[in-house]
Order: structure tokens, then sequence, then C-alpha cells
């Protein structure tokens, strides 16, 4: 308990820039070094449909875990900032997901996403327990969010590409004899 | 004073079978699903989430078809689910400079970084309605183009550099941000506040008004300095996981506007700015939004207040359409007793005046 409110209080103090992640404690550098891994897996598993991550969990063998906290529907507010940039407003509440998984071995994971599905979350909260594991990261990370990752990428390209053909190229008419 | 009146249940009982019945219309048309609603009126599901202040299209989407498509009934729906889940928290502010952009237009300059980008529009459509529609119809696929590397910043920034626009209101880290739906509102109230309450507005008041400050009640000469939609990431600050955590990504418009100067003898004129942000691709909305911000600003920045555009107590009050329905339709429920003591007050008075002039004229002379 103490560690996470540490955990949380620096993650502040990094967002504030009041730490460089560079010069902070060692150990917590290497605690923020290892969120960023599981952000970066919670971020595609989110943008991921429930049917995919099942089916990627499937191909590995999954670690024997409990639920810590039960898959639970509820709202968040989503803020925006004047201007977009300036100071936060409350724009409008979103459905969101959340569940907490512990491995055997100890390890757990948390898993939030938008939407109402509660599998979802638990699934995320599986893969971001298994992440934490020496033994299970190079699987979760090869078998299941690497081919994930890939189809995300795919779906941003193509809307990127389609919207990219709607770039209005401006000429000017010549008139007269110039 | 509200009268409990008894004796409808079965008429209310037959009558809501009846609107089940109807809803579903024609039962050789094959009924709606909430992917058709989702996919093919996204436009109205956009709307429903905006208003009805909650992402969730599949829930959007069967508030319209319950509502069988009154928009405004579905928003009603919506508030009230809200109420059924608890929230855990608020996002991290979203960065709309981040968007993955999918159109981004701006009136203001016509070579912007990232350039303009039309994405789905209506804009520049004939309006001319297409019978292709009518009898099932397969779209091209959509072209596709070179995407540019270089990154999309909001227009406002690209003016802000050279100080021709004001700066956006910096965050107070000891104020809380405001929430209407938690505490009752009070005025004069500030801006974070008024930004909520008009994203939750319905758009048909928010157009109206934003329409009267164009036509001079209240000053409002404004640029759309830029209208984006695409998607942006969001965060959550989870305390049991101890870092803010990724949710997905919401669709949202954002319109800048951009409006006429301001100087005084200490300030340097500069551009100032009306701010619209809504669910979805819901540029009506932000446009009329972002209009109504800037009249709103009236009293911060020393402008006359005459219109009913620059009056927050009047805009604010009046915006939120699932409160106007509900004070307008209960007018249809059962007042009889009301009715009853009016109606015997009336007869009263009546009676009097029948009297007063009954009285014969000699009468009145001898007083």
């Amino acid at each position: 308990m103490a560690l996470r409110y540490e955990v949380v209080y620096y993650h502040r103090q990094l967002e504030s820039g009041k730490v460089d992640v560079m010069t902070g404690n060692e150990s917590l550098a290497d605690e923020s070094g290892g969120q960023a891994r599981r952000k970066a897996v919670m971020a595609v598993l989110a943008h991921s449909a429930t049917a995919d991550i099942e089916g990627r969990l499937g191909t590995i063998a999954l670690p024997a875990h409990e639920d810590l906290r039960e898959p639970e529907n509820g709202l968040v507010m989503v803020r925006g900032r004047v201007g977009g940039d300036g100071a936060p407003f409350n724009l409008g509440e979103a459905t969101v997901s959340r569940a907490a998984v512990r491995l055997s071995t100890g390890e757990v994971g948390f898993g939030y996403t938008l939407g109402r599905d509660r599998e979802k979350a638990r699934l995320i909260a599986l893969c971001d327990a298994m992440v934490q594991s020496a033994e299970l990261a190079g699987a979760i990370e090869t078998q299941v969010v690497a081919p994930l990752r890939a189809a995300m990428v795919e779906r941003r390209n193509r809307k990127a590409v389609e919207a990219a053909a709607t770039r209005v190229d401006f000429y000017t008419l010549v008139r007269g004899e110039g | 004073m509200y009268v409990a009146v008894k004796g409808g249940e079965r008429a209310i009982e037959n009558a809501h079978r009846l609107l089940a019945h109807e809803r579903r219309g024609d039962r050789d048309v094959p009924e709606l699903t909430l992917a058709q609603i989702s996919e093919q009126l996204s436009l109205g599901v956009d709307r429903v989430m905006t208003e009805g202040s909650l992402y969730d299209r599949e829930l959007a989407a069967l508030a319209i078809k319950q509502a069988r498509g009154d928009l405004i009934e579905a928003i009603f729906l919506v508030r009230a689910f809200r109420a059924t889940l608890p929230r855990f928290g608020a996002t991290e502010p979203v960065d709309t400079g981040a968007m993955q952009v999918r159109r981004r237009v701006s009136s203001t300059f016509k070579d912007i970084p990232g350039g303009q980008i039309l994405g789905p529009t209506f804009d520049y459509t004939h309006r001319l309605l297409d019978p292709q529609l009518a009898e099932g119809f397969a779209p091209e696929a959509p072209a596709t183009g070179e995407t540019s590397t270089g990154a999309t910043p909001r227009v406002t920034d690209i003016l802000g550099r050279d100080g021709l626009i004001e700066p956006s209101p910096v965050a107070d880290a000891d104020a809380p941000v405001g929430d209407l739906t938690r505490e009752p509102l009070n005025f004069p109230a500030d801006r974070d506040l008024r930004l909520q309450n008009l994203a939750r507005a319905d758009e048909g008041f928010l157009l109206a008004l934003g329409y009267s400050s164009q036509r001079g009640y209240g000053r409002n000469h404004p640029f759309a300095g830029e209208i984006r939609f695409g998607e942006v990431e969001v965060e959550f600050m989870a305390e049991d996981a101890g870092f803010a955590v990724p949710l997905g990504s919401v669709a949202l418009t954002e319109c800048q506007m951009v409006n006429q100067f301001k100087g005084s003898a200490t300030e340097a004129p500069c551009f100032t700015r009306g701010y619209g942000l809504a669910f979805g691709q819901s540029e009506r909305k932000t446009m009329s939004m972002a209009l109504v911000d800037r009249s709103l600003r009236a009293r911060e920045l020393g402008e006359e207040v005459i219109a009913p555009g620059q009056d927050e107590e009047f805009v604010m009050s009046h915006s939120d359409n699932v409160q106007a329905t509900g004070f307008v339709e209960h007018l249809k429920l059962p007042h009889y007793v009301d009715f009853q003591s009016e109606l015997g007050l009336l007869r009263k008075l009546r009676k009097e005046f029948a009297e007063a002039n009954e009285a014969p004229p000699m009468q009145e002379a001898a007083e």
C-alpha cells in the first residue's frame, strides 16, 4: 500500500515536471519503466475487440489466477480543456468497465476500458498481471499484444489514408494573358 | 400543486402496450438493430451521446430505438440511465491537439500545417434528395491518399505564438473543476461550468442563440478558426493501478471561434476566442456552442450585456432540453384540482361582475 501511494505521488511529480525521469530515485525509475510498458499494453488492448483478445489469449497457456475485483461497470467524467489547452472542464460522462486479477504467483493486474464489456476489462487485467511476470511477459507481447497492435495500427492507417484523400490541394487559376 | 390521480392503471398499461406495437410498426418490415442505428444513423447517436452527456454508442442507439427516433426523449432516457451507475472519477483532460484527425478545416488560414482535410462532410453537397439511397445502395470504397507525417497543430496555437490571440485561461491547481451534475448552479458561473452546461445543451437552442448573436443581438463577429473531428485518447488516473491507465479513444468535435479585437490602455488588442467541444461528429453543435461561449464572456471582457445570448442566467437556465421538456410537457398531466380552484375563482369573479353591471344606474347616481 505504501509503495502504491509513493508511486502515485511520484507519477504526479513526473507529470508536473517536478521530477525528471533520469534523475529520479532508481527503483522508482524502474517502476516507471515498467509502468510505461504496462500502459502501452493496456492501450493496445483497450483498442481491441474482446473476441480478438480472447482468441489471442487462447493461443498461450494461462497461469492460475483469481479475480481480485469482480469486473464492474461504472462511469468516468470525461474532461476537456478550455480552448483545447487551458483550464479543465467537465465535458460529459462515459461508461467504463474495470477489473483486477491476481496470479497465483502474486502479480496483480488492472483492467480498465471504455464501454460496458466487463469481460474485456477482466481480460485486460489478466494480461496486465501477466506482463508483470518475467516468465509470461514475452509470450503476452509476441502472441497477444504484437498482433493486436499491428491490427490497431492497420485500422488507424486505413482511416488516415481515407482522410488524407480529402485534403484540399489549392491551386491558383491563371486568368487572362498574364 | 400536483395531486395523485388514481384509476388510470389499466388505461396506462394498455397505452404502453399500444406504444410498443406502434414502435415496432409494420411487422412485415424487418426490425431495426442497434448496430444499424449506430452505424447508419450515427449523427443522431452522436447528438444523443452529447446531450445525454454519456459516451456509449450502443446505449444511445438503444435509446433512439426505444424513443421511436424522438431524440429529446432518447436524451432523457440516457440521462436517467447515468444515474444507475457509480462514477469512478474524472479522466485526465483530453488532448485535442493529439487527435487522430478525420476532418479539419479552417476558414482563417488556407495553408495550415497538416492541411485542410474535408473528411466525411455534407459541405459542398447539393442538398438534392438521392433516389439511389431509396433502393439499396452500395457506395464505392473511399479513396486513399498519402498521409503527411507532420503534426496538425490547433490553429489557435499558431496565432498564439505571435500573441495575436488571447491565451486560454490557465488551470488553477487549487480550484476544483466545477460539476453541475453534483452541485446546484449559482450565478455568476465560471467558464468551466458554462462550458459543461453548453456541452449538454440543446443543439437547437444554442443554434438559435448563436444565430441571434451573429445577427446583432450582442456583438459577435467570429471566424471559424478551426473545426476538427477525430479520435482522442482518454486516460484515467486509476488509484489502484497507481498510474493513468489508457481507456481507449472517444470521437470528438472541437470548434475554435476567433472573435473581434479587444484592447485597452494597458493591453494590446488581440483576437478573443469562443470554444466548443462535443462527443462524436457534432459540428453544428460545437460551432453554436463556441458562439454562445464567446457571447457569454461579455461580463469578463467588459462588454455591455444587452442580448439574451450574453445573459448567462437566461442561457444556462433554459439550455437543458431534459429540464425544458419536463416543465413544458408536465402541463399535459392531470391538473384537475388546480383547474377546479381556478374555475371556482373565475365563476365567483364573473358573478360579481354580472351583479355590478345589473345594478340600476339610478342607484349608482344616488350614491
